[in-house]
């Protein structure tokens, strides 16, 4: 049994952790958060140089032809830096959509430039306040046109592609419901940026009046193709999360190292130290339950759907509860817009919410280990 | 990242199963399989009769304590192929429940620290399952704060006499052996004053009390030593060396005690997938119940991957790393929750604890009376959490009233 990184992926991931550290400090994170910029640009295009957003991209598309394994180590650290860029959107949903269900054709003209940071794309799917479901996708695809509104989409404001749900056969059901490729860049777009708990992932509302899309995958495929990317990532969004976790533990852990109060380090205290001690074990469950995402993810196992619905709920509660407890750790300090801790709290509620809240997820991990044990 | 064995490890798994397969008493399968708490029921037949038997099968054919070295009874496997072994044992372990602490602390500890003559005598018969041992640890007095026990040893000519009480110790009743600890000095700091003995447990001035426990059952004792004489080849390292000897015994125990634990999700998930709620939907449907069960679910298999890490660390040759700490932690405060969950479901019915009467046997209830115990022995949740705080995160020890002050000057209530 060798349920471990190998050694080559570790080192992948601390080039990734020397990358981020270097050009991905909180100040960089501070800068998004604070400024009018909407995402890290530089960060960007270095991220597409160093081949880290193609990691998981087949070369003949552009990518370094690595897997998810290598893909799930840099979402760690991307995670853990709070980098400020649209990775999930464009690659953990949009790339990995398009190497599932997009024609050869697409596949040749987004991929590559997906996994360069030239083009940046998301998923735009909710529509209505609560889970995303067939019942409430309203917008309607007509003759290779779009028409109605997607918000909040992630990264809406600065992608240049979207994979769209939309309706293309009326009535309430997931057989009415396919998936769309648009470019965002055309005239039948109108988008509004939305102010969010976490600016330093940019969002938006979008419009589309008959603007011009076409399907990716079959037609009545949408909702199983969207489902199954959700899955993909959550595993990917887990490792963002784990990453955020242990960087939020090790904030509280390094902070009651340092405090002195009633003459004593406060880590001496049992009160903090088993607070941390809490954290530490939501973060380990978190992540052997992430490592045994990454292995469904990377042999494409028929566990894929449970493996990943008990990460996602696994890590969404431990980043959740390191980033929240982090600030108890730092008291009064904590809770100051200078100290960084709100800076992982927001992104910790932002994650939890962004692929779909742990209600459904916790929901689709029953329903998942009900028909396993049914089988 | 795969769950493959190394051809090493292949091989060594086929040789264990295909002994196993051919040895193992197939007819307490049924009943090992059903194994839950309180101990085991075999239709009629003595637990402790069946346990030896295996034990000495196993021992005969090289398959018992399989890390120890082979001089003394075991194998001289390393620690994946004992992991192997137990995942070929599969529930026929649930035989061995009265050696774990034997094979797993005393043995160890004996082996580090006791006379070559007395572990060439002794601990064959342990791994063959002819000895039962105990460990002589908590006082009324000592507990989380160990280093606190009061157990005097004073020298008597060439040997010592023993006075005082131990409580909490497991299976005293049907143990042969201990392994004892004293103090020896009490004018000197509480941890440099203790020494370490290991004694038969019929020696004279010995009592053993069961202890009739909150759920009713009796596993541990109160054991009274009343000049209690022991000759100084009974000694286990040195004089006032009797912290450092039983730091071995308990970083076994830790070892022993945590791997493995089920957090209890797959009886809560059986249980409410046919449970009918009062609106008439079964409770796996219910939202509340649901996002209940997705806790516990991913505790489980947070530990069953957890544990999975450790083993891939064995399997490289590594160390376990101490995320392996959280094991009795997680499934201790699980197995409660749900155990409290389960009977909140069952209503009114929730109270009867008759197998007969109660929702799967009664399993909920036992769960529910046992299951503070498993947040208190083997190091309480509390002191488990100090340990990932102090020793895998770093912080500093607790402030403490006792630092520096000799045995005899500490407070007391």
């Amino acid at each position: 049994m060798d349920f471990e990184f190998s050694a080559e992926q570790q080192q992948l991931k601390e080039q990734a952790r020397r990358y981020l550290a270097d050009k991905c400090p909180t100040t960089a994170v501070r800068a998004i958060l604070e400024g009018s910029e909407p995402f890290d640009r530089a960060l960007w295009q270095g991220l597409g140089e160093m081949g880290f957003l193609g990691a998981a991209i087949p070369e003949e598309y552009g990518g370094l032809g690595l897997g998810y394994l290598e893909l799930c180590v840099i979402a760690e650290e991307l995670g853990r830096a709070l980098a400020p860029v649209p990775v999930s959107s464009s690659i953990f949903l949009v790339a990995e959509i398009l190497k599932a269900a997009g024609s050869e054709e697409q596949k040749q003209r987004w991929l590559p430039r997906l996994a360069s940071g030239e083009v940046i794309g998301t998923l735009a799917s909710v529509e209505a306040t609560g889970s995303v479901r067939p019942s409430n996708v309203a917008l309607s695809a007509k003759g290779g046109t779009l028409t109605g509104a997607k918000s909040p989409v992630l990264d809406g404001d600065i992608a240049d592609i979207a994979i769209v749900l939309a309706r293309h056969a009326p009535g309430k059901d997931a057989q009415g419901l396919s998936l769309y490729l648009v470019d965002l860049n055309q005239s039948g777009i109108e988008r509004t940026v939305l102010d969010t708990i976490d600016p330093s992932r940019s969002q938006a509302k979008i419009a589309f009046k008959d603007a011009a899309a076409e399907l990716v995958g079959a037609a009545g495929e949408g909702w199983r193709l969207y489902e199954e990317a959700l899955d993909r990532a959550a595993i990917l969004t887990g490792f963002e999360q784990i990453g955020g976790a242990d960087k939020a533990l090790e904030m509280g852990r390094d902070y009651a190292l340092q405090r002195f109060a009633f003459g004593r380090a406060i880590g001496s205290f049992q009160a903090i130290k088993h607070m941390l001690a809490d954290m530490y074990v939501s973060a380990t469950l978190a992540r052997s339950n992430g490592y045994f995402g990454a292995y469904a993810l990377s042999t494409g196992s028929a566990d894929l759907a449970e493996a990943a619905a008990t990460m996602r709920v696994s890590s969404t509660k431990a980043f959740q509860h390191c980033a929240k407890n982090n600030i108890q750790v730092h008291g009064g300090m904590g809770f100051t817009w200078a100290m960084d801790c709100h800076l992982f709290y927001r992104r910790s509620n932002l994650l939890a919410v962004s692929l779909g809240g742990l209600n459904e997820w916790e929901d689709k991990l029953i329903d998942r280990l009900r028909a396993k044990n049914a089988a | 990242m795969n769950f493959d064995d190394t051809p090493h490890e292949a091989a060594f798994r086929a040789e264990a199963r295909a002994w196993i397969d051919a040895n193992a008493p197939k007819h307490l399968l049924p009943h090992l399989e059903k194994a839950g708490f309180g101990g085991i029921e075999l239709g009629g037949l003595d637990p402790m009769k069946e346990a030896k038997a295996w034990q000495k099968k196993k021992y005969d054919a090289g398959w018992a304590c399989l890390h120890w070295p082979k001089e003394y009874g075991g194998r001289g496997a390393s620690p994946i192929e004992r992991v192997i072994w137990n995942q070929e044992e599969g529930p026929y372990g649930a035989l061995s429940g009265s050696f774990i602490i034997g094979h797993g602390m005393c043995g160890p500890t004996v082996m580090d620290w006791g006379p070559e003559e007395a572990k060439r005598e002794l601990l064959p018969r342990l791994a063959a399952g002819e000895d039962i041992w105990c460990q002589l640890f908590s006082e009324p007095a000592g507990g989380s704060d160990l280093a606190g026990l009061r157990t005097k040893a004073e020298r008597d000519g060439d040997g010592w006499v023993i006075n005082g009480q131990k409580i909490w110790t497991s299976g005293a009743h049907y143990s042969q052996w201990g392994i004892l600890i004293t103090r020896t000095d009490p004018d000197v700091l509480k941890h440099k004053g203790l020494t370490m003995f290991f004694l038969r447990m019929d020696t004279p001035g010995v009592r053993i009390v069961p202890i009739k426990q909150a759920n009713g059952q009796s596993g541990f004792n109160e054991v009274y030593f009343d000049n209690v004489r022991l000759p100084d080849s009974q000694r286990l390292g040195g004089v006032g060396e009797g912290w450092k000897v039983s730091l071995t015994t308990l970083m076994n125990e830790r070892l022993s005690i945590g791997s493995g634990m089920s957090a209890g999700f797959p009886d809560i998930f059986e249980f409410c997938k046919e449970l009918e709620l009062a609106d008439g939907t079964l409770a796996i449907n219910d939202r509340g119940v649901r996002s209940k069960l997705a806790e516990w679910a991913c505790r489980q298999s947070g530990l069953k991957y957890t544990g999975m890490r450790a083993i891939s660390a064995l399997s490289r040759g590594e160390n376990p790393g101490p995320e392996n700490s959280i094991g009795k932690l997680v499934a201790g405060s699980s197995l409660q929750e749900i155990a409290m969950f389960a009977l909140d479901l069952q209503g009114q019915s929730g109270a009867i604890s008759d197998p007969k009467l109660a929702a799967m046997t009664a399993k909920f209830q036992a769960q529910l009376l046992r299951s503070p115990a498993t947040r208190v022995e083997g190091g309480t949740d509390e002191i488990l959490r100090n340990i990932i705080g102090e020793r895998v995160l770093g912080l500093p020890d607790d402030m403490r009233a006792d630092k520096g002050i000799a045995f005899n000057k500490i407070p007391t209530a």
